[in-house]
């Protein structure tokens, strides 16, 4: 079931707080280790590059403007099938 | 005949079922159509005169957006989710199912025909 709308887009309060520094310019810009692949990508991500843990690793996406509404999580894939043993 | 959105003519149905051969209109949104446009549900395609085919026509072209227009969309959202390397979008690339489904065993719409593995082995007897 969808979320809510009353609510409002869910973004891990922290993680928010780091993006707005850097839009602010209070913080340096670079990459954005995160854990949250639970928040959503705001318009305010746009433009910032997340290292997002997959599990295992931390994945780097880059914020587009067409990934506004989408999870972090989405972008970070936590099995990576290569294919099955013997077939080429 | 009645000919509306291109090339849709279906007749010998009643109204309400003959607009659904149009790509993007269902049942509800043809119910919709037919009392916007006063039209009896009951009245079969093939029997609208001009002027009933004209309020139909004008109705769709300016609510709706219906085969060839809807069809691009739904294309355009699906290279969206592509293009943008989302976990939707990679099972699209793979041809599997988006949803969470299991594909262990079904999911035959999205994978197509049975493939057989050669030399695999079928399970041991107990």
């Amino acid at each position: 079931m969808a979320r809510s709308i009353k609510k409002g887009p869910y973004v891990d309060a922290k993680l928010e707080r780091k993006v707005l520094a850097i839009n602010d310019g209070k913080a340096k810009k670079g990459v954005i280790k995160t854990w949250s692949r639970r928040s959503t990508i705001t318009p305010d991500f746009v433009g910032n590059t997340f290292a997002v843990h997959n599990g295992n690793k931390f994945i780097p996406v880059y914020a587009t403007e067409f990934m506004v509404g989408h999870k972090l999580g989405e972008f970070a894939p936590t099995r990576n099938f290569k294919g099955h043993s013997g077939s080429k | 005949m009645a000919r509306i959105a291109g090339i849709d003519l279906p007749k010998n149905k009643r109204g309400e079922i003959a607009l659904t051969y149009i790509f993007g209109i269902g049942n509800a949104t043809a119910r919709y159509i037919l009392t916007k446009a006063g039209i009896d549900f009951d009245k079969k395609a093939a029997e609208w005169n001009d002027d009933e085919q004209a309020a139909i026509r004008n109705i769709i072209t300016n609510e709706f957006k219906v085969e060839g227009q809807l069809r691009s969309e739904v294309q355009m959202n699906i290279k969206r989710l592509m293009d943008i390397a989302c976990y939707r979008g990679l099972r699209h690339r793979k041809g599997l199912p988006l949803r969470g489904q299991r594909t262990k065993t079904n999911s035959r719409t999205r994978k197509g025909k049975r493939k057989t593995v050669a030399g695999k082995k079928k399970a041991p007897k107990k």
